[in-house]
């Protein structure tokens, strides 16, 4: 608690004890007995002044600055006027008095505040805490000794030095040491990292293990933790359909609640011939009821928690009005490089004839591509794992367009295309895989198949179905890719739409053409999003409803173009973002509801002069807290 | 010129709004939005540095306490 919410705190006690020992003394008969008969209501009404002034004396004090400012209506003064009202209520003998509501009224409304400031401040405090990425120094060695510096004053080229538990300061590259990383500030992966020298390592993350030098690649304030940082404070800014609305209500709900208590106050006496002090009563509740406070405070802190417990998955929302887009997600579309498959050519299967064992095949293989420099080769090398021992390789030559003839341990070794294999009369598989096959044969003699393929990334059926789960209607995925590939792997993936040999600028009019027909089949209301690795599809970025690059640690690019981040490159953030997306938007909306409801059933209850007073301050400061309470789930997220 | 400051006491939601309106209205302010739960104001301006940004801000200061005594930006 700070120091004015204690200070408020003792003020609030203080009162209510007050207020108790008054409403007892009363009750009893004590002032009745000293005062006589009207005396004792004049008593009790200036025993009563003391705690409500103890617990209420700022709010008035507001109430006429606000009023010296010429912005009246705002709640210290609407808050003064009913309390003063209800005080006043003494001066009309036809009714009973009113003094206690008055005080409790605004004990209550203090309460209220109280709470609200303490909620509010949690919540900020939350906030802060997930956004304690920063780091707040950094090592450098100066003649020989370690100085802890700003990372402001650091330049790229500099070389600093993290030691474990530090969080790493600048975006650079490992000069020396090896350590694990934890990346879990910024894309919520719990597993650390290796890194070694000449890995590249990013700001905001956490040195785990061992001591690091590394050199600089950015500025402080170019490099990811800072971007990052920036990005979340300025998605404030962009403000979502449903807070623009808020705003707009709040502005017109005060003034016509006033109105309202207004007219009811004084029409029906006057016209109808009702007793004043009552209708002056229902138009005082009105005013208790007028401030909307509760959405004003709930409905941005519901979007701003969203936004911060999605930067805790690695997820960043660019702004609340993205947020709230995602929220309604009928139809994802995909490029499949870089986000559904690794984008990097693997070994995926290897079918030795009989008598052969994997292991042996993958060796000749290996052995016969030492010396190729194509992706291909590297791949079959990469699936091998171990050192190739030159001394068993004969003769290599390279035949273009068919693949290579060695000579291993003495054997004639072929490794190539169906071409290779026909040319040399070799009778061959052909297995119905997608990808490239590589034939081997073995003296003349066939010794089955390696397949390489751009590997599916090993989370994305699992993705694919989260997204089903979550609601989303359709899935696309486009490629560059050849028509048989694309196919295979949507339908490994579970993808319902393909496009494949598409060229950059395809792809532009494929999500034109995928948006009219989101938009007519759900009537304007379903969205599209586009995911993409962010290189080379900045256009259909932009062109979708909603942008989302992944795998974007560290690319700038991707950054700058998308309107959702995903940190990392699991495709099953996509469906996570739409879940906290949904989570948020169905927050705010039980928040709205649940307010005006209250709000609006004490309003008409106190038209009609069911309501008290007790009922219009929980209707104002009760629903806040738990509107706020309510909120502040938003910032709950699971993996 | 473009710069955001830390507001201190910001302790009323529908305060911040009307302050920020408030201090967009003000002569030489581009944008100005505040934002409640940073407690941030951001303020874009017509002028060139921080000095010339100095009376803009007194006067936003000024639109501030108007609404809520204790709130300050801390400059």
């Amino acid at each position: 608690m700070s120091p004015k919410q204690k200070r408020l705190l003792t003020r609030v006690i203080i009162a209510f004890v007050l207020f108790i020992a008054i409403e007892v003394v009363s009750s009893v008969g004590v002032l009745h007995n000293l005062f006589g008969d009207p005396g004792a209501i004049y008593a009790e009404f200036v025993l009563f002044l003391i705690p409500y002034l103890i617990a209420g004396y700022d709010v008035i004090g507001g109430a006429l600055r606000g009023l010296a400012h010429g912005h009246a209506l705002d709640e210290d003064f609407l808050m003064t006027v009913a309390t003063f009202g209800a005080f006043a209520l003494v001066f009309f003998p036809d009714t009973d008095p009113h003094m206690a509501e008055g005080a409790a009224v605004m004990l209550f409304f203090q309460v209220g505040e109280l709470f609200q400031s303490y909620a509010v401040g949690k919540s900020r405090q939350s906030i802060a805490d997930m956004m304690d990425i920063a780091p707040e120094f950094a090592n450098v060695m100066v003649e020989g000794k370690l100085e802890q510096v700003d990372p402001f004053e650091l330049a790229p080229d500099d070389e600093l030095i993290v030691m474990p538990g530090e969080r790493i300061p600048l975006d650079g590259t490992i000069v020396d040491g090896d350590s694990q990383i934890d990346t879990a500030a910024l894309t919520g992966e719990s597993v650390p990292r290796m890194a070694k020298p000449g890995d590249e390592v990013i700001s905001g993350c956490v040195n785990l293990t061992g001591k690091l030098v590394v050199r600089a690649s950015k500025a402080y304030e170019d490099s990811t933790v800072s971007r990052i940082l920036e990005l979340v404070e300025n998605a404030a800014e962009k403000k979502a359909r449903t807070e623009n609305f808020i705003t707009r209500f709040a502005r017109v709900y005060t003034p016509v609640v006033v109105g309202v208590a207004a007219l009811l106050a004084i029409v029906p006496p006057l016209l109808l011939g009702g007793q004043w002090s009552d209708w002056i009563l229902r138009g005082l509740t009105f005013l208790v009821v007028s401030c909307p406070c509760a959405l004003v405070i709930s409905v941005p802190l519901s979007f701003f928690g969203g936004i911060g417990g999605a930067s805790r998955l690695g997820i960043l929302v660019k702004g609340s009005n993205y947020l709230e887009t995602l929220a309604s997600t009928e139809t994802v579309v995909f490029d499949k490089t870089g986000t559904l498959t690794d984008g990097t050519f693997a070994v995926t299967e290897i079918r030795p004839t009989a008598g052969m064992s994997p292991d042996d095949l993958i060796a000749v293989a290996a052995l016969a591509e030492a010396y190729s420099t194509h992706p291909i080769a590297a791949s079959v090398r990469a699936a091998f794992g171990r050192d190739i021992d030159h001394d068993r390789i004969d003769r290599v030559e390279e035949i273009s367009g068919r693949g290579v003839e060695a000579v291993i341990d003495g054997k004639q070794v072929f490794v190539g295309n169906d071409k290779l294999m026909a040319d040399h009369g070799i009778a061959f598989d052909a297995p119905d895989a997608v990808g490239t096959v590589l034939h081997v044969a073995v003296d003349g003699r066939y010794a089955g198949y390696i397949i390489i393929a751009d590997t599916i990334k090993p989370t994305a059926v699992e993705a694919i179905t989260a997204l089903r789960d979550a609601g989303v209607r359709k899935t696309v995925m486009l490629t560059g890719d050849r028509t048989d590939v694309a196919r295979a792997v949507a339908e490994k993936l579970g993808i319902g739409e393909v496009r494949a040999e598409l060229l950059p600028q395809n792809k532009v009019e494929e999500v034109e053409r995928l948006l009219h027909a989101t938009e007519e089949q759900t009537r304007g209301k379903g969205k599209l999003a586009f995911v993409g690795d962010g290189i080379n599809d900045a256009p259909v970025l932009t062109r979708a409803d909603i942008g989302i690059a992944m795998g974007a640690m560290g690319s700038d690019a991707a950054i700058e173009a998308a309107d959702v981040v995903l940190m990392d490159d699991d495709p099953r953030s996509i469906a996570r973002a739409i879940g906290v997306a949904r989570k948020t938007m169905a927050i705010v909306w039980q928040n709205i509801v649940f307010a005006l409801g209250i709000k609006f059933a004490v309003l008409i209850l106190a038209a009609f002069g069911i309501a008290n007073m007790w009922m219009a301050v929980f209707a104002d400061v009760g629903v806040a807290v738990i509107a706020i309470l309510n909120a502040m789930r938003a910032m709950n997220v699971k993996k | 010129m473009r710069k955001s400051f830390k507001l201190e006491n910001l302790d009323c939601a529908h305060c911040a709004s009307m302050m920020e309106e408030g201090i967009n209205k003000l002569p030489g302010v581009n944008k100005a939005s505040i934002s409640f739960m940073t407690s941030k104001l951001m303020i874009d301006a017509d002028v060139a540095n921080a000095d010339e940004l100095a009376p803009i801000l007194d006067a936003a200061q000024e639109v501030c306490t108007s609404y809520e005594k204790d709130c300050r930006i801390v400059r």
